[in-house]
C-alpha cells in the first residue's frame, strides 16, 4: 500500500442554512477543498451522507454531486454508516489512493437536515437504531444515549454535572470556531436547567440539527509535498469496526466496543500508543458520548471519562485536548458531514492554522466518528508532514 | 414501519416472545438468529423468553418521534429478563420519572404506538412494575 496524504480541506459554515440545497452545500465545501489543494480535476470521489432520502427525498446523490461539481463522468460513491458516513467515506478514498488505483480523490460528507420538521428529523435519525427492536418501541437517539448515561452513572458514579461540563468545554471551544453553529458559552447551570429531552439529557447535552458539508482531497504521500507546499498531512492509520446496532444486545452498555476495537487497530497500524497522540476530535453527539469515547480510545481509564472533563484534562489547554473545534455539540452535527469536518479540524490544527483556538502541541491528531449508538466507529490518525 | 407484512412477520416475537437457543453453546437470541455470534453454530431450538425481569437502564422520552406524541412523556428501558436476555421496551403503568435501575418488572401485551399511515395497530410487549 502507498502512503496517503491530505492536501486540501474545505467546509461550509454549519447551521440552519435555509437557502442552501444539499447539492449546493456539497459543492461549496468540495470547491473550497479543491482550491485549497490547487487542483481542478479529480480521479474519483466518495461522499458520506446518512439519509438524503428521508431528509430531502433525494437518493442517487453520488452522480448528482459529481455532476454539480463539474466532475462527471468520474466515479462517485455515496457511503453510508449512519453518523459515521463521513469517516467511512475517508476510509474508502484512503484505500483507493493507497492501492494505486487513483491519485486525486475527494472524500466529502454532507447532510441537509432542516427541510423536514423536528419530528420527521427525529424519525430519520432513529432509523440508525434497530427498527424492529428499538425504534418500534419509541426510543429516540437522545433516549439511547440517555440510557447509556443512566448505566454509566450507576456503574461508575459519574455525576450529572460531569455530563454538563462536556457541553461547557465544547461550547467554550466552539466560540472560537468561525464555522460553528452555536458560538455561545454555556454554564453548568444553564445545561442543567435547559429543556429536558430524554432524562438525564437536556437540550444542551445534545448536538443540534444542522445543515453542512465538508471535504478533503487525498493524494499519494510522495506527491503531496510538492502539491501542498508544506501543508500536507499524512494519514498514519485508518480503522473501522462494528458492533450490534441494538444497544440492549451489548454486554456492557457503557463500553463502546466498536470505538475501542477501531482505536486499537489504528494505534497498531500507526505503531503508536494513545500517549503518542496530542489531541482528538471525537463524536460528542451527546455529552455522555464524549465521556464514553475518551475511555474507549484509551485516553483515560474505564469509568474515568467524567473525571477527565471535570479535572480539565480534556480542555483546550489540558494535557489531552478533546474537540478543540467545539465538537458536534457546538460546531453542529450535519450527520454525514461530521466525520470529514473532524478531519478538517485536525488538519487545520496540524497545519498551525487554527487561529485563536490553535493548540500549543499539535503534531499528531486522532478522529473518532461513530454511527448510531456505537454500532459502527471509524478512527483515523493524522500527522503533519515536514 | 407498521404495514401488514411487517406486523405479521414480527408477531411471534411481539406477541409471544419467541426466541431461539444455539444447540451448540446455548446462547439465547431474541429475535431468533440464523447464525450464533458466539460459536457460529447454525442449529437452534425454539425457546420462549421469561416475562419477568429487572430494569438495567432507563430514560424518560420527552421529545418523541412521529407516532408517539400522544404518549409523551413515557419511560423507555432496557430490561434484563430472567434467564439473562435483554430487551428494549416502554415501561408503563407508573410515573415515568420514578422508574429506577433495578426495578422488578413484568411484561404485558399492549398497544405500542399510534395508528400509522396504513392504519394497522401496533401491539407488542411493554414492561410494568411487578405487582
Ligand atoms: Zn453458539
Amino acid at each position: 500500500m502507498r502512503d496517503v496524504a491530505i492536501i486540501g480541506i474545505g467546509m461550509t459554515d454549519f447551521g440552519e442554512l435555509w437557502h442552501d440545497s444539499l447539492r449546493d452545500l456539497f459543492v461549496k465545501a468540495a470547491l473550497a477543498a479543491m482550491d485549497d489543494a490547487g487542483i481542478a480535476h479529480l480521479d474519483s470521489m466518495y461522499v458520506g451522507c446518512m439519509t438524503p432520502g428521508l431528509f430531502t427525498g433525494q437518493e442517487h446523490i453520488g452522480s448528482l454531486l459529481a455532476d454539480y461539481l463539474g466532475q462527471a463522468p468520474v466515479p462517485a460513491t455515496r457511503v453510508e454508516s449512519a453518523c459515521a458516513s463521513g469517516g467511512l467515506a475517508l476510509r474508502c478514498g484512503f484505500f483507493e489512493v493507497a492501492s494505486g488505483a487513483s491519485d486525486l480523490v475527494l472524500c466529502g460528507g454532507v447532510e441537509k437536515m432542516t427541510d423536514v420538521s423536528g419530528g420527521r428529523a427525529t424519525y430519520a435519525l432513529a432509523t440508525a437504531a434497530d427498527q424492529d427492536y428499538e425504534s418500534f418501541h419509541g426510543v429516540t437517539f437522545p433516549g439511547l444515549y440517555a440510557m447509556i448515561a443512566s448505566a454509566h452513572m450507576a456503574k461508575y458514579g459519574t455525576k450529572r454535572e460531569d455530563l454538563a461540563r462536556v457541553a461547557v468545554k465544547n461550547h467554550a471551544n466552539g466560540l472560537l470556531n468561525p464555522h460553528a453553529q452555536y458560538r455561545m458559552p454555556v454554564t453548568v447551570e444553564q445545561v442543567l436547567s435547559s429543556v429536558k429531552v430524554a432524562d438525564p439529557l437536556n437540550i444542551l447535552d445534545c448536538s443540534p440539527i444542522t445543515d453542512g458539508a465538508a471535504a478533503v482531497i487525498l493524494c499519494p504521500a510522495d506527491k503531496a509535498k510538492k502539491l501542498a507546499k508544506g501543508r500536507a498531512v499524512k494519514i498514519l492509520a485508518s480503522a473501522h469496526a462494528t458492533d450490534t446496532i441494538a444497544l440492549h444486545q451489548r454486554e456492557d452498555l457503557t463500553w463502546l466496543k466498536s470505538t475501542a476495537v477501531a482505536a486499537e487497530k489504528a494505534y497498531k497500524m500507526a505503531g503508536l500508543k494513545p500517549a503518542d497522540v496530542d489531541f482528538a476530535e471525537v463524536h460528542d453527539c451527546f455529552t455522555i458520548a464524549e465521556i464514553c469515547v475518551t475511555e474507549a480510545l484509551g485516553v483515560v481509564k474505564r469509568g474515568k471519562g467524567g473525571e477527565a472533563v471535570r479535572s480539565g484534562y480534556t480542555a483546550r489547554d489540558g494535557k489531552f485536548p478533546v474537540n478543540p473545534s467545539g465538537g458536534l455539540k457546538s460546531k453542529g452535527h450535519p450527520v454525514g458531514a461530521t466525520g470529514i469536518a473532524q478531519v478538517h479540524e485536525v488538519v487545520t490544527q496540524l497545519r498551525g492554522e487554527a487561529g485563536k483556538r490553535q493548540l500549543k502541541k499539535a503534531r499528531r491528531g486522532l478522529t473518532q466518528n461513530m454511527g448510531g449508538s456505537g454500532g459502527s466507529a471509524v478512527v483515523h490518525i493524522l500527522e503533519v508532514m515536514r | 414501519m407498521i404495514t401488514p407484512p411487517v406486523v405479521r412477520r414480527n408477531t411471534p416475537q411481539r406477541y409471544r416472545l419467541e426466541a431461539n437457543k444455539c444447540a451448540k453453546c446455548g446462547k439465547v437470541f431474541f429475535p431468533p438468529r440464523l447464525v450464533c455470534d458466539a460459536c457460529r453454530g447454525r442449529k437452534f431450538a425454539p425457546v420462549t423468553l421469561a416475562d419477568t425481569g429487572k430494569v438495567v437502564a432507563c430514560t424518560v422520552i420527552r421529545t418523541p418521534p412521529t407516532g408517539f406524541s400522544d404518549l409523551s412523556p413515557y419511560c423507555m428501558g432496557i430490561v434484563e429478563l430472567k434467564g439473562g436476555t435483554r430487551i428494549q421496551c416502554q415501561i408503563a403503568d407508573c410515573e415515568p420519572e420514578r422508574v429506577k435501575i433495578g426495578l422488578p418488572v413484568t411484561l404485558e401485551f399492549r398497544r405500542v404506538q399510534e395508528d400509522g399511515e396504513s392504519g394497522v395497530l401496533a401491539y407488542a410487549y411493554k414492561a410494568v412494575p411487578a405487582r
